[in-house]
């Protein structure tokens, strides 16, 4: 069974974003780059499936040369090959996308597994657009998953429950936190990892669709009003939640 | 300007996020341009939508769609939009909302704007603002296409009643193709007797100050008087006193209640990420330098096993939910 695993690189949660000087991009200076946190479930996932059916996990990434960091990780952990398809921007997902699954295409794989969305623009759209640019199914939110013969059973987390879902191989699926304990990698793996080639794939030549105009920080004015907790303090917030916020 | 929303049904008629997205359609075209699209529709949910200004709905009624499947959605959504030369497709970014829009937008060549905040009309079509980096930015983003697909999240947009309109349903069908390749939904469990962290309202959440599973009780009353869900920091659920689903934060559910009322967390960069959008924030905690103040309307400072049961019975007492 071949797997594809596409992952991405974002900033540290805990960055502070501050906005570049053409007003609509995140400033990189300064700025740690880390593995998208759900896609290491989508990583070990797809090791766990070779490990079980045989054949070969390939990672994927789009972004820029140092994106390759976060292949390296995937690599160290037991990917068999990784690869890039270089896209600097990395804004628009139906570009990115349709770079993706062109390599699909070109590769076959049985699986292909995303983490459930990737932290830095929050769309969870590209696993569904590469499942339809490809004909195929997918199940996002997925917590459980199991792969016999040529089917899927899935468990996905919804609104207030889970839902279990049914679908064939091939398959795109999105991974949720609890899917899996993702692995560390061992040292002498790393320092393995860091000599390997990583081949490169070309953007592909869809048209952009969306555009950003403008990025602006959050206006987080708050009221601040800071209490003790003495009864009438307490009486006081109550009133205040009551009459002035209006929400009780 | 025509616009198709797609509307999600409840037990009782409509989830309240469609009501949201058929009123954010009516700030965009007058009410005859706008056409809903429900998925096995009931009376119910019909004159629901009716208390939104909806004057027509396409229903679809098809044994291929009773086990529901995203790819389908996607193909009848689709359908249904070309039927009615949609400009704008508009869904919600719930969990179903968020699965199906980007394949919608692949069919429609359509360009996607997800998890919409605000909404702002633009000639003939219309332009967006949308939190990125957790909600730590946000941007305004444009289409570059005819078409455009849309998501709005859940409790931002406020569900406004209009004059009461009678709905004129129709049956829809679409062209399938039956041997299109799709995942379909075997079975659903829903979580008993507990509201949803992310479809709730308000949310009392507590964090490691609790010190224990066994003082969620504190939470659970407090929730209780509010008519609340439960949520909790990743620190509680991490220690395994509280299950994933109700975890509000990064690797959790991002949140915008009316009122988030965080008991005992300290508010990691993490955890602030999935509720700062809250329109109004009260925190309690001990410790006065404690980060979730900075972002708070209220805080308490205290001792959360002091507080919780006070704060309890006063607001019972403006509410009487006990």
């Amino acid at each position: 069974m071949n797997v594809l695993v596409c992952i991405s690189q974002v900033p540290d949660t805990t960055t502070k974003i501050t906005v570049s000087p053409d007003g609509k991009s995140m400033n990189p200076q300064g700025v740690k780059f880390i593995l998208n946190p759900y896609d290491e479930f989508a990583i070990e996932e797809g090791l766990r499936i070779r490990e079980k059916f045989g054949g070969t996990v390939t990672t994927l990434t789009v972004g820029g040369e140092s994106a390759k960091e976060i292949l390296r990780t995937a690599l160290a952990m037991g990917s068999d090959t990784a690869a890039i398809i270089k896209d600097e921007e990395r804004q628009d997902s139906y570009i990115v996308a349709s770079s993706i699954a062109d390599v699909a295409r070109s590769i076959s794989p049985d699986v292909i597994l995303f983490g459930r969305q990737s932290i830095d623009f929050d769309s969870f759209a590209v696993p569904s657009m590469v499942a339809e640019l490809l004909g195929w199914p997918n199940i996002s939110m997925v917590s459980s998953l199991t792969i016999e013969d040529h089917s899927v059973t899935a468990e996905r987390d919804i609104e207030g429950g889970k839902e279990t879902i049914e679908a064939t191989l091939p398959c795109v699926i999105a991974a949720q936190k609890g899917l899996n304990d993702p692995r560390y990698p061992k040292l002498p793996d790393i320092m393995k990892a860091k000599s390997k080639t990583i081949s490169e794939h070309p953007k592909s030549s869809a048209v952009r669709r969306v555009n950003v105009l403008d990025m602006k920080l959050p206006d987080t004015k708050r009221l601040n009003k800071i209490f003790g907790e003495s009864d009438q303090e307490l009486d006081e917030v109550v009133r205040l939640l009551h009459e002035e916020a209006k929400i009780i | 300007m025509n616009i198709l929303v797609y509307l999600e049904t409840s037990p009782n008629g409509l989830k309240r996020s469609s009501s949201e997205a058929l009123t954010a359609a009516r700030a965009l075209a007058g009410g005859s341009h706008i056409t809903g699209i429900m998925f096995n529709g009931t009376p119910a949910a019909f004159n629901a939508a009716g208390e939104y200004g909806l004057q027509r709905c396409l229903n679809i009624n098809d044994k291929i769609i009773e086990q529901f499947s995203n790819g389908l959605a996607a193909i009848a959504i689709s359908d249904a939009a070309h039927a009615i030369g949609a400009k704008i497709v508009i869904l919600s970014a719930t969990a179903t909302g968020k699965d199906i829009a980007p394949r919608i937008a692949v069919r429609l060549q359509a360009g996607l704007l997800a998890d919409c905040v605000e909404l702002i009309p633009s000639g003939d079509s219309v332009e967006a603002v949308r939190p990125i980096y957790a909600g730590k930015a946000l941007i305004r983003v444009k289409p570059e296409t005819a078409v455009v697909v849309a998501t709005l999240r859940p409790n931002v947009f406020t569900a406004r009643k209009t004059e009461r309109t009678t709905v004129a349903v129709e049956a829809f069908s679409f062209a399938s193709d039956k041997d299109v390749r799709t995942s379909v939904v075997v079975s659903t469990s829903q979580n008993m007797g507990t509201i949803d962290v992310a479809e709730a309202d308000v949310i009392v959440s507590g964090g490691r100050g609790l010190k224990g599973p066994e003082n969620f009780h504190l939470i659970e009353e407090l929730a209780r008087s509010l008519g609340a869900a439960v949520g909790a920091s990743r620190a509680v659920v991490d220690a395994g006193w509280r299950p994933h689903r109700e975890q509000v934060g990064q690797t959790g559910k991002t949140v915008a209640p009316s009122m988030y009322v965080a008991c005992g967390i300290s508010g990691a960069v993490q955890h602030l990420a999935g509720m700062s959008t809250s329109k109004v924030i009260v925190a309690i905690n001990k410790d006065k330098e404690a980060p979730i103040f900075k972002v708070a309307d209220y805080g308490i400072v205290g001792d959360v096993f002091e507080v919780l049961p006070k704060l309890t019975s006063k607001i019972s007492a403006v509410t009487g939910r006990h």
